[in-house]
């Protein structure tokens, strides 16, 4: 018997459904790592196979990797929350970082230490297979699938089911390019027009009978350039959702550009043929799925409901007080669920980094808190804390306190998106990463969190124009990149305005180019003229909706009016005025691109 | 059964088991390392107390020899050394004993607040202790002096680890450190990986066979012990702690690597 088997745990505490992992799959890696230092493996094999494991590169070196962890449909367990923490803390830099996709990043990995990586993995059932190169990626779901209010049915299952029929298959190992998956549970929770393949749940009546299915959407995405999925057909039957995924999968594996890497994702290919012509081929290559496939090829969709169990109350602490700031958290953090007396929590991480230490404190929160016994990763390098009982909020509120994590804003314009930009990207040109936790601490001392207008918007930024961070669906979105004075250097950013993911998706305008130190005066002069010359009942989004449509009648009546306004923002003093302008956020010498070989598309 | 002796000589750390027969047997010198106000509190029973920073204060070999008949310890006496700081700490008092030439000392498996949180016994007696004699028989060949470190840390059979945390080591290191930060030394409950575990993390990194190695860390060789005692506990040969580390390296102007070109620390939610 070990100490830890002595340690108490949470008797009844629910365990996952399924194992990602494969046992054999950690020493393969050790042994292909010492094979390609042996330089009896290319270069480029090795890429492909460590990219196919979960490894990627970092920036200017080759020595270290970021291994991405794949939470499919976002679900996360107190035990394996525990695993990643110490996995942290022994090969990563002792931070962990949720991305916008649903996966636990580790970055700054010694490759050798890799395999061990994927044993703690695969000691909780977690796999980082197929997190990066030219596969299936992450499956993606709503954190508020099950119990969101506007929801039709709950499209966990059948995320997970999508994600368990594609790992490891044949069929998806060597795609054209990287292929995305979104469930979502309604238009507004949603980003299905923003990817590869989108799905929202949906039903119809047919003959008295309520018939499941999906709205599906297809070749959306975002990156150098970035297009809006269109919808496939009226209403996909739940039968369906397998043979229409295999035929697209097909579809793109077979007429990919698989030599032009720049542009080879899938809406490309939609683009290049036109989306009636690719939807047609969807349709008939689908025809041929549903004919020709064997009877067992079946989507094991696994409709067992969660059970809901609110974890007894250890102590007694009623007569407690409610520390300051519960209100401002209760309003910009939690939602209330579809099921009475329910709410779920969103937990805001600056930039999606979060402490092994505070990954630990997690896992036993969600083990006293979460009637479901486990977390869901968010859209927006988040994490969600559902079924929580509302008589609960209050000393779930304090407990996140204690471990730095009840910062407020989390469903607001107050928690910005920052990709990894050059904390560790090849592709970088600024520090994105660092601009997004400057931004939401300007908001927060400002309280501008707490500012109902300003709610729904959102800002995102990314390091480079390959849209990681997502900019071209932020109300206020910037992307990197270096400007030149004379010989100095300093970092700048393009801001696009106007882009959301909702049932309006639509790309932001570009607007101006802003040097990164001054995005937050810009973004901070950006609300005071909508203050000045907002409508009642007006917000922020739709202000600028207005602008970017040509629909506002006052003193902004377009983008170029905006751009006018924020000229003078935009100016380079010199270096002797103010030499902080030319470093980037993090950094005390003067600003220099410097990029290595992306390898998305390896 | 018979060949007890032979484990002995390899022995890096002390099951809880055997200690407390150890103790039951009174064949044994245990030694903590906390301070002397956490010692006075509640200790293992029988346990003598050496607060690292004591030890620390002077840690010559006639200093150190002077503590050590104190703590009555002859030539002879197994000792076993605990801290409360995942062992680093138990291991920089540890080494000072070896390097002074004590060769039976090893570490508790685990910590104090773990040998506490399973329910074993503890006191705050302070045992009278009979002072014994000790001799000195200096083993160089564990300890590496920054001269010693400048001119062989570049031969190919010399590997050089540094034991600080990630993100301390891509800032700066040893021009040819490899970074093997301490964390990754323990398990949940142990101070050290079990032997295969580590084993297999080692040589995956190509720290394996009859190389020298040389460990460090941030300043007095604390981490760095802990890593000399991890790397004993697979069976390397030739270990060396350096145990001044990257303080007086840093001190005496060496030429420092660095990590360039990347925002690293902006990464650390700390």
């Amino acid at each position: 018997m070990t100490v830890s088997d002595l340690k108490q745990s949470y008797p009844d505490s629910p365990k996952p459904k399924i194992n990602w992992a494969r046992n054999e799959e950690a020493e393969d890696f050790a042994n292909t790592v010492k094979l390609f230092r042996q330089g009896k493996y290319d270069e480029d094999s090795f890429r492909r196979y460590r990219l196919q494991h979960g490894a990627y590169g970092t920036r200017m070196t080759n020595d270290y990797a970021m291994v991405r962890i794949k939470l499919p449909a976002g679900e996360v367990y107190p035990h394996q929350l525990e695993k990643i923490s110490q996995l942290s803390e022994q090969f990563s830099i002792g931070s962990a970082h949720f991305s916008t996709r649903e996966n636990i990043q580790l970055h700054w990995v010694i490759l050798e230490d890799v395999s061990e990586i994927l044993r703690g993995l695969a000691e909780v059932g977690l796999t980082s297979r197929e997190a990066c190169g030219n596969s299936v990626r992450n499956v993606m779901c709503s954190p508020l699938s099950g119990v969101c209010p506007d929801e039709e049915f709950d499209s966990t299952p059948y995320a997970l089911a999508t994600a368990r029929f594609f790992l490891r298959n044949p069929m998806s190992q060597s795609l054209p390019r990287k292929f995305k998956f979104n469930f979502t549970c309604c238009e507004k929770h949603g980003m299905v027009r923003m990817v590869d393949v989108g799905l929202i749940p949906q039903t119809r009546d047919l003959d008295g009978t309520i018939q499941k299915g999906f709205k599906i959407f297809l070749g959306g995405g975002l990156g150098n350039k970035s297009f809006v999925g269109y919808q496939l057909e009226e209403f996909t039957p739940e039968e369906d959702l397998l043979n229409t995924s295999i035929a697209v999968i097909r579809i793109f594996d077979r007429l990919g550009d698989r030599k032009n890497m720049a542009r080879n994702r899938m809406r490309y290919l939609v683009n290049d043929m036109g989306w009636e012509k690719f939807q047609n081929l969807v349709l008939k290559e689908r025809a041929i799925v549903r004919a020709t496939q064997s009877v067992i090829t079946r989507l094991e969709v696994d409709h067992t409901p969660s059970i809901i169990k609110r974890p007894i109350r250890i102590s007694d602490e009623s007569g407690s007080s409610i520390p300051d700031g519960y209100t401002r958290w209760l309003k910009t953090n939690t939602l209330k669920q579809r099921q009475s007396e329910y709410s779920s929590v969103f937990i805001t991480l600056e930039a999606g980094d979060i402490t092994s230490n505070q990954i630990t404190a997690l896992a036993t929160i969600i083990q006293e808190f979460s009637s479901e016994g486990h977390a869901r990763a968010g859209f927006v390098q988040n994490i969600a804390l559902r079924y929580v009982h509302d008589d609960d909020l209050p000393r779930l509120y304090s407990k996140l306190l204690t471990f730095g994590l009840a910062k407020s804003g989390a469903l607001t314009m107050a928690a910005p998106i920052g990709c990894s930009g050059t904390t560790s990207c090849n592709l970088a040109l600024t520090n994105s990463h660092r601009l997004a936790k400057e931004i939401q601490r300007k908001f927060l001392e400002l309280k501008l969190d707490q500012d109902d207008d300003l709610r729904d918007s959102s800002i995102k930024i990314s390091g480079c124009p390959n849209a990681c961070g997502q900019h071209g669906i932020a109300t206020i979105g910037f992307f990197g990149g270096g400007a030149r004075v004379g010989k100095e250097m300093y970092p700048n950013y393009q801001m696009s305005l106007g882009g959301r993911s909702d049932g309006e998706t639509m790309l932001g305008a570009t607007c101006h180019r802003i040097p990164a130190k001054r995005v937050i005066p810009v973004i901070l002069k950006i609300i005071e003229l909508f203050k000045q010359n907002k409508k009642s009942d007006d917000t922020l989004k739709d202000w600028i909706h207005r602008i970017v449509n040509g629909k506002e009648d006052t003193e902004i009546k377009s983008i170029l009016d905006m751009r006018k306004a924020l000229d003078s923002f935009t100016i380079p003093p010199t270096k002797e005025e103010d030499p902080d302008f030319y470093n980037d956020y993090g950094s005390d010498s003067s600003y220099h691109t410097k990029t290595g070989k992306g390898e998305c598309a390896a | 059964m018979c060949s007890m002796s032979q484990e002995k000589t390899i022995k890096t750390t002390t099951g809880i088991d055997s200690l407390r027969s150890e103790i039951r047997d009174k064949s044994v010198r245990v030694i903590d390392v906390r301070r002397e106000e956490d010692y006075k509190q509640s200790h293992i029973p029988t346990a003598v107390n050496l607060p690292l920073a004591n030890l620390l204060s002077d840690d010559s070999p006639e200093r150190v020899l002077k503590l050590v008949k104190a703590m009555g310890i002859d030539d002879q006496t197994p000792v076993v050394v605990y801290d409360d700081t995942f062992g680093a700490l138990a291991s920089r008092v540890a080494w000072t004993l070896e390097y002074l030439g004590h060769s039976d000392v090893s570490l508790l498996e685990t910590t104090f607040s773990k040998w506490k949180s399973l329910g074993l016994e503890n006191d705050n007696k302070t045992p009278e202790i009979q002072s014994k004699e000790h001799s000195i028989h200096l083993k160089p060949e564990i300890l590496a002096t920054s001269d010693y470190l400048e001119t062989s840390k570049d031969k190919p059979d010399v590997i050089l680890i540094d034991n600080r945390e990630r993100l301390n080591y891509l800032e700066q290191h040893i021009p040819g450190a490899i970074s093997l930060p301490y964390r990754t030394l323990a398990t949940q409950d142990k101070i050290l990986r079990p032997k295969d575990d580590m084993k297999r993390l080692l040589d995956n990194r190509g720290i394996s066979g009859n190389s020298e190695i040389i460990t460090y860390c941030g300043s007095v060789g604390t981490l760095s012990g802990l890593a000399y005692y991890a790397l004993k506990s697979v069976g390397l040969p030739n270990v060396k702690l350096y145990v001044r580390s990257f303080k007086e390296w840093k001190g005496l102007e060496k030429p420092i690597a660095k990590q360039q070109d990347a925002n690293y620390w902006d990464l650390s939610a700390e």
